[in-house]
């Protein structure tokens, strides 16, 4: 195979050998169940295995174990946050949810299906960088509301929120916080002890870990109800085979994320950004300069559309995205940047790139480079742009 | 490399023949889509005598099926008289690219709308047009054969997504039959929009669901 210049590293990444090596344990010698301590030797070892990891990564958010379980991924993990608070607080306290309108599809589908049950929810709007205001927020809470909902980190413009503001406006009013940190874990820092978060979602897949393994960090007394049902597995709110190979790759790769690499991928991500405004006229970058995830650069060309850029792009063996419509499953545009105030025009030519560990300056340099040759001759015959 | 596309579209994309713009072009047009976002641009040059399109150049603010239709159609209308080029359908254009997925179709259907359009300028500039009709609910269907139904890669008409067509001063009211929620309603909406609001008596179309 020719070689690959894969900078999408937000949908998913290249797992690492070594969360392999961890893994490979759980498929071939401790392969059964997790059982309670009264099982056999091997349910047993795969049990300590799995809280092994569990305390892991509850330590990461300064959680205590029994606070964290493992989901098959970030879609599973804010579907639980969102329905089982539903229905654990619908009848209780009230039916009002608040989220963001940049959040990932899996909250904003999730908050759509409560609509659908009864349950109204505000989306909050977000300015031209992709941050919520926390007036607009403090104004639409009442006393029906039982969540509020606003991702840490952006899945497309790679937008920081000040999380730890916005959790502490929730705790102060007496509801329930639930972030989507899928872009964040682990490349920006999170304490349940500084921010006062109820849920958490994470997953390995954008840390070089397996795909299908998540998990949610759910605080201690938090009101939740089950909505996946089947066994007792995972302190009885999520039924379910114990992925043990999955939950100890997962804590494998958290562990091998360090302070230097997240640097590294900084330095990746603000190369991108240099060299592209550097060759690229009629450039626009989506999201803030500096607030963003390491990894991520969002740029916007104007005059080409997204899916010609990226179908050139892979004839070189470049990987990216974009939230041009014409790429999408469902046809439209990338509702991030629609919501940051960008038109179709500035949707129609973005192009997300987004850095990850097994990637190099060079590589940087190559695909920069590339993309300007592909945007130069994209123009010469673009309908727009001429006069 | 593994693709959607075939080696024919492939190969229009990455080298679109007949691009470019001509000065003083005898007919020419843009046709657009807010919805997927392309846009396309025809250039023409016709012998005032044979009526034969002798030159044609495109433009495109699209994606790949977009760029790939466009150099196709140029190629399929070059050397033309008028008459036949009009003739010229999406289908057509499609099989002399070896097909083009389904889901993409409404992206090349603008390039093979932008040379009837551009055609139409033509003749509307050299009064070869009668007079403007009002708007009836055959129109309405006319043109929402050219809304695309990416479900099925045919136009919204054919797969029998109109289930209802009201004009009533200046307003159609069109009903759909999927879901609001379906995974490509607002795409079809704001096509079938844009081709409505675009004739010449009507000031607004509303697109409602069934569900």
């Amino acid at each position: 195979m020719e070689k690959v210049y894969y900078l999408d590293n937000a949908a998913a990444t290249r797992l690492d050998e070594r969360v392999l090596e961890a893994m490979t344990p759980y498929f071939f010698t401790t392969y059964s169940v997790a059982t309670s301590e009264f099982g056999y030797s091997i349910g047993v070892e795969a049990k300590d295995a799995m809280e092994e990891a569990r305390g892991k990564l509850a330590a990461f958010f300064g959680a205590a174990q029994k606070e964290f379980i493992f989901t098959s991924g970030s879609t599973e993990s804010s579907n639980l946050a969102l329905k089982g608070v539903a229905r654990a607080l619908g009848e209780k306290k009230g039916k009002h949810l608040i989220v963001s309108k940049i959040e990932d599809f899996p909250v904003l589908y999730s908050a759509r299906a409560l609509e659908k049950e009864g349950f109204k929810v505000d989306y909050l709007d977000v300015d031209e960088d992709g941050f919520i205001n926390l007036d607009a927020l403090q104004d639409l809470i009442t006393a029906e509301t039982i969540l509020v909902s606003v991702q840490h980190g952006n899945q497309e413009i790679g937008t920081i929120q000040d999380i730890k503001s916005i959790a502490t406006l929730c705790h102060d009013n007496g509801v329930l916080f639930h972030t989507d940190a899928t872009h964040t874990f682990t490349r920006v820092p999170l304490d349940v002890r500084e921010i006062p978060a109820d849920l958490v979602t994470v997953s390995a897949h954008t840390l070089h870990g397996p795909k299908g393994i998540g998990g949610l960090y759910i605080r201690n007394k938090t009101p939740i109800a089950k909505i996946m049902d089947g066994g007792f597995q995972e302190f009885d709110l999520r039924g379910g085979m114990d992925n043990i190979p999955g939950a100890v790759g997962f804590a494998k790769a958290v562990e091998l994320v360090t302070p230097e690499e997240n640097q590294r991928l900084t330095e990746m991500r603000d190369k991108i950004i240099e060299l592209a405004f550097e060759k690229i006229p009629h450039a626009k970058l989506n999201g803030h300069s500096t607030r963003r995830t390491p990894q991520n650069a969002n740029i916007s060309f104007s005059y080409v559309e997204g899916e010609s850029v990226t179908l050139h792009l892979d004839m070189y063996g470049i990987a990216v995205s974009t939230g041009s419509a014409c790429f999408s499953r469902s046809l439209e545009a990338s509702h991030v940047i629609m919501r940051i105030g960008g038109d179709h025009e500035r949707a129609h030519g973005s192009i997300r790139m987004t850095v990850g560990r097994f990637n190099t300056m060079d590589e940087i340099i190559f695909v920069v480079d590339t993309l300007a040759q592909v945007v130069a001759r994209l123009r010469e015959f673009s309908s727009l742009g001429k006069e | 490399m593994p693709s959607p596309y075939n080696d024919i579209v492939l190969e229009h994309f990455k080298n679109p023949r007949n691009t470019g713009r001509i000065e003083n072009p005898d007919g020419k047009a843009t046709e657009g889509s807010p919805a997927c976002g392309d846009m396309v641009s025809l250039y023409l040059k016709v012998d005032p005598e044979t009526k034969i399109i002798t030159d044609i150049k495109f433009e495109s603010y699209g994606c790949a099926s977009n760029i790939a239709t466009g150099s196709i159609i140029t190629e399929l209308a070059k050397g033309k008289t008028i008459d036949a080029a009009k003739k010229i359908t999406w289908q057509e254009a499609s099989d002399a690219l070896g097909g083009l997925p389904k889901i993409k179709a409404h992206c090349s259907v603008l390039a093979v709308e932008v040379l009837r359009s551009a055609i139409l300028n033509y003749e509307e500039k050299h009064g070869l047009i009668t007079s403007k009709e009002p708007t009836t609910e055959e129109i309405v269907r006319k043109r929402l054969k050219k809304v695309m139904n990416p479900i099925k890669g045919l136009d919204m008409v054919a797969t029998h997504l109109v289930k209802e067509i009201e004009i009533k001063g200046g307003v159609v009211r069109i009903l759909i039959d999927l879901p609001a929620d379906h995974q490509f309603a607002n795409s079809i909406k704001e096509d079938a929009i844009e081709k409505i609001e675009s004739l010449w008596d009507i000031d607004k179309a509303i697109v409602e669901f069934t569900d």
